[in-house]
């Protein structure tokens, strides 16, 4: 049963305007909080990222979800303990701006740079798109084997940058869907265990 | 195949629906796949492990009553069931599938949402499950309305449900909308249409007689088919990975 032949893949759709009712949706009925909060706990430093989504015309985009996907500090994947899942959304916050609160993932592997996969979800996107966030004030950005390949021109896209230098820990990451800015997605692989 | 497979998903700019034109990236994707397959590992966006972690409440599931203020919710119920398989045809359990609806109306109980049609205060539109053995999951809802929208002059939605669901890695997250046979505005709608035609009748579910419920409700049978390969799902994630 579970080995039919490769079935045709279900296609995407777009979250629509009203993605929060079944989303992001805190406080509308104590039974149906939303499973999944903004919000990453964990040992490590600390750190906020904050940020707005822009579109073509350079409006902030009120109808937004981003999910954020990321390891421990210790860049560890399978720890039990651990949920390096979050989710916010552009439509509660004043300005359009999501805030995530989390801690600095770790590098995953020797040689890389630490990062945050980012998942971006709106009313008027059919597809969903990928991106990454790198920090800034990592020095080991200019060695890690995909942030370094990327084109010089467009790198600077998925940088987070300390929003205050007295506090080490608040990153600002904004994101445009489209113009000289555009930030750079992925084309993501396929196999989990490839 | 991979993540993003225009033959098979709609574009990411599809002029007719209007919001789309200013909001998809127009500039070339990085390919991380044909990256990692010249180098040893995967990409983590392939190999943290997203399922297993979600605790559900009893009534998550049946939207005929996970909203209830003294009262039943309006409308047709019906049962939508299905499976959740990989691109190998393997299925998926322990996947999270979060769905959102309108009422039978054909209005969201949300604040943006300013259709002239009554809410429902017995009606929330919102459930989640997740998937058992096999790849199963199960939900009791009513029946969307149709609703106008400001797309384009006298544009109305098909009457559908909104899905999410949440595999085992970022390669199989999936956002869709799961509409009913025989509805005539399915020919209408762009958001629809932005789907390449020949994928298109996947996105509409079957009305399934052993789904049905005598004397309760009519069933439908709406199966989802994820990108990537859950492997062997696992519970457990030390292990998962490698």
């Amino acid at each position: 049963m579970s080995q039919a032949s490769k079935p045709p893949l279900t296609p995407s759709q777009t979250v629509g305007p009203y993605f929060a009712l079944g989303l992001t949706l805190a406080e509308h009925q104590s039974t149906m909080k939303s499973l999944v909060s903004s919000e990453i706990h964990g040992q490590g430093q600390p750190i906020s990222i904050t940020g707005r989504v822009f579109d073509g015309a350079g409006r902030p985009v009120d109808d937004a979800m981003l999910e954020i996907v990321q390891a421990d500090a210790s860049g560890r994947l399978d720890n039990d303990g651990f949920a390096g899942f979050a989710r916010a959304d552009t439509s509660m916050e004043p300005a359009n701006s999501f805030t995530f609160r989390t801690v600095k993932p770790g590098p995953v592997r020797d040689g890389e740079a630490p990062y945050i996969c980012v998942i971006v979800f709106m009313r008027g996107m059919l597809l969903h798109a990928c991106t990454r966030i790198y920090f800034a004030d990592e020095e080991a950005n200019l060695n890690d084997p995909v942030f370094s390949r990327l084109p010089e021109d467009r790198r600077d896209t998925l940088l987070a940058r300390r929003l205050d230098a007295a506090d080490h820990g608040a990153y600002q990451f904004d994101i445009h869907m489209q113009g000289e800015r555009e930030t750079l997605f992925f084309k993501l692989p396929n196999a989990t265990n490839a | 195949m991979s993540g993003i497979d225009s033959s098979q998903h709609p574009p990411f700019i599809f002029p007719a629906y209007q919001s789309s034109v200013l909001r998809g990236p127009t500039r070339p994707l990085f390919d991380l796949g044909a990256f990692h397959a010249a180098q040893s590992g995967a990409a983590l966006e392939a190999r943290a492990s997203l399922a297993g972690r979600f605790r559900l409440g009893e009534l998550d599931h049946d939207m005929t009553r996970n909203a209830r203020q003294g009262g039943e919710p309006l409308g047709e119920r019906i049962v939508v069931s299905g499976r959740v398989l990989d691109e190998r045809g393997n299925s998926v359990s322990g996947a999270l599938i979060e769905i959102w609806q309108a009422n039978s109306s054909g209005r969201y109980a949300h604040k943006a949402d300013d259709h002239d049609a009554p809410i429902d205060p017995n009606f929330l539109g919102a459930g989640r499950c997740i998937t058992g053995p096999e790849g199963r999951y199960r939900f009791y809802t009513i029946k969307p309305g149709a609703y106008p929208w400001k797309n384009h002059h006298n544009a109305w939605r098909p009457q559908h449900i909104h899905f999410s669901v949440i595999g085992s890695s970022i390669v199989c997250r999936l956002a869709t909308q799961m509409y009913f046979p025989g509805d005539p505005l399915l020919d209408l709608d762009p958001i629809f249409k932005a789907v390449p035609a020949p994928a298109r009748d996947r996105l509409i579910a079957h009305f399934d007689l052993g789904v049905t419920q005598p004397d309760f409700a009519l069933g439908y049978h709406f199966d989802i088919v994820v990108a990537g390969s859950s492997a062997t799902p696992q519970d457990d994630h030390r292990g998962g990975d490698q």
